[in-house]
């Protein structure tokens, strides 16, 4: 090592030594404590809360398309529903026409079957008013008739007879 | 005014930043060539100076020495007990411990400094000589404040090895005195070793260092109350200067190595890095003394040593068991590896001292020669030509450097950041088979 003989800074002296042990531990200590610590621990806080808002931001996201989503299967949803609404309503009134269809028929059959039997019985009753009528003038007529002939006619009256049998209801 | 309109709308049309980048740029090249005319100046004395004194005293002789760039450049990088900027010297406090005379405690002024640092003023036996304390050998030397001569004398001595040393002897009352520089902790390997006296002084290296301690606490902790005050909203300023090189080494640094445990560690880390950088930048800043701290050894060697306690003192059962004996190989190999790994231990901190201090010191050391090279081409003053030629040159290859320089800093400290995180690392990994 001769060839390095007034190379000061190699050799270590003993002032430069002990303050570069003071200064640096002091250093060390000092800032590390009250500044490099306290550095440390916010930008790992900021990371934290950095990151913390990312996973916010991305979980709201997800939150968002689902909620997207299901309103979208909620539109289908409804969509389907209101078709089958509609389509049942539909069928309903087709049923309530045709319900209703068949009852005016029943009601319709009904009402012609029953103007019919009263058309029959008035016409029974016209028939029997007719006959009872008819049988009064008949009578009436053969009352005038006989009063005028039967007195001196036996074949008249048995000729009257005839005729009654023959009138016959209905 | 209406003549100068369109020139200055044309001005305003330039980017600004162009402006801005030109403004920078103009303003160093004329702050570097001012460094080198100071520089200049100050070597211009040289011959006459020494010329004088020669004269003025009669005893010793002073060999005509020309300039030597190499000696200069261990001049400029060395550590000083005056802060001298440009042709001004700043007087620094001296706490020095001499065994037998006790503690002299006085300020660096008292030596009255000429520009190369050479004190003409003895204080209790003590010289000051090239910007360094030295103490006279001899304790026959009157104590107190005592006039000297204006230079010492360096006189070709064998040490002990049979090696010659240039050793400063200061004249006076007709005497040659021997004198002998501050004791150092190489133990004779580097050519110091432990001498008559102990130098505690707050140094340049020393002053650098707080300086730069004073400047970072404040950074960091007007950094640290913004990080407070300002909680939950986005970085600014400062603020936002520091994060990013905090991250980059907290999440490159720290966490790859570390794992969990990167966050016990993070302060050491952190002040390592910044502490290296900070010092490494300020050595580069023109005209602030251009203090080589990270480019002295017992500045790295600290580092190292600490490095090497929180290495080791944070190894776990598994980290000694690796190095005493390995796992899983075959006990002949162990023989072999187990002294590998004992060295290998001292050998980590050693090269993380030796990296920083090497790497510096020959970024100093370039730049200084490179200014140099105008005195060796304008022969010290006697060539104008060549030295104005050169001088260009100088400062163009000055400014090349500087920014390798500037490249170097960060590296350099992030290399010994990235280094001790990986040897925390190692030591404190879990057993994982």
């Amino acid at each position: 090592m001769i060839f390095l003989i007034d190379f000061t800074p190699i050799k270590p002296d003993f002032g430069l030594i002990f303050w570069t042990t003071v200064i640096f531990l002091i250093f060390w200590l000092m800032i590390g404590k009250f500044a490099f610590r306290p550095i440390a621990s916010a930008l790992k806080k900021r990371e934290s809360d950095i990151q913390g808002s990312l996973d916010e931001a991305k979980r709201v996201r997800q939150e968002m398309a689902n909620l997207k989503a299901e309103n979208e299967a909620l539109l289908v949803q409804a969509r389907e529903e209101r078709a089958q609404i509609l389509k049942e309503a539909k069928d309903a009134g087709n049923k309530l026409v045709e319900e209703a269809k068949i009852k005016a028929k029943d009601e319709a059959q009904k009402i012609v079957a029953s103007a019919k039997e009263q058309i029959e019985n008035q016409k029974m009753a016209a028939i029997t008013d007719l006959k009872n009528q008819v049988g009064a003038f008949s009578i009436s007529i053969a009352e005038k008739v006989i009063r005028r002939e039967l007195s001196g006619n036996k074949e008249q009256e048995a000729f009257v007879n005839d005729l009654v049998k023959e009138i016959k209801l209905n | 005014m209406p003549t100068f309109a369109p020139l200055f709308k044309k001005r305003a049309e330039m980017p600004q930043k162009i402006i801005l980048m030109r403004r920078y740029f103009l303003s160093f090249i004329c702050l570097l060539s001012l460094s080198v005319f100071a520089f200049s100046q100050e070597h211009q004395e040289n011959p006459t100076g020494e010329g004088q004194q020669e004269v003025e005293h009669g005893c010793g002789e002073q060999a005509e020495h020309e300039f030597d760039p190499g000696a200069t450049a261990f001049h400029h990088i060395a550590d000083q007990n005056i802060y001298s900027i440009g042709p001004w010297n700043f007087p620094l406090p001296c706490f020095l411990y001499a065994p037998g005379h006790g503690w002299s405690v006085f300020s660096s002024g008292k030596f009255h400094a000429d520009a190369h640092g050479n004190g003409h003023v003895a204080v209790d036996g003590y010289v000051l000589v090239e910007g360094m304390v030295n103490r006279i050998e001899d304790a026959s030397f009157p104590m107190g404040e005592v006039e000297v001569g204006h230079h010492p004398y360096f006189q070709k001595v064998k040490n002990a090895e049979g090696v010659e040393k240039d050793i400063a002897h200061i004249c006076y009352n007709s005497h040659l005195y021997t004198t002998r520089e501050r004791s150092t902790a190489d133990g004779g390997l580097f050519g110091g070793g432990v001498t008559n006296f102990y130098d505690f002084s707050l140094t340049k290296n020393v002053t650098s260092m707080i300086i730069i301690f004073a400047l970072l606490s404040w950074m960091f902790l007007s950094v640290a109350k913004a990080y407070k005050q300002r909680d939950g909203m986005a970085p600014k300023g400062l603020q936002g200067f520091i994060e990013p090189i905090f991250l980059f080494i907290q999440d490159e640094v720290a966490k790859p190595f570390l794992g969990h445990k990167w966050e016990q560690y993070l302060p050491f880390l952190m002040a390592l890095f910044f502490f290296i950088l900070g010092l490494n930048l300020f050595g580069q800043i023109p005209f602030l003394g251009g203090s080589n701290v990270t480019g002295n050894l017992a500045v790295t060697m600290v580092l190292a040593i600490i490095t090497f306690l929180v290495v080791n003192l944070s190894g776990n059962k598994h980290y000694w068991e690796h190095i005493f004996w390995m796992p899983g190989v075959p006990a002949w190999v162990k023989i072999i590896l187990t002294p590998v790994e004992i060295l290998g231990v001292f050998i980590k901190p050693m090269t993380l001292m030796l990296r920083l201090f090497a790497n510096i010191t020959a970024g100093h050391m370039v730049m200084v020669i490179f200014v140099g090279l105008i005195f060796v081409f304008s022969e010290s003053g006697i060539n104008a030509g060549a030295g104005y030629g050169t001088a260009v040159g100088s400062t163009l290859l000055t400014l090349f450097m500087m920014s390798i320089e500037l490249l170097v800093a960060f590296i350099q400290a992030f290399v010994f950041t990235i280094l001790t995180a990986s040897y925390i690392g190692a030591a404190t990994e879990e057993a994982h088979h």
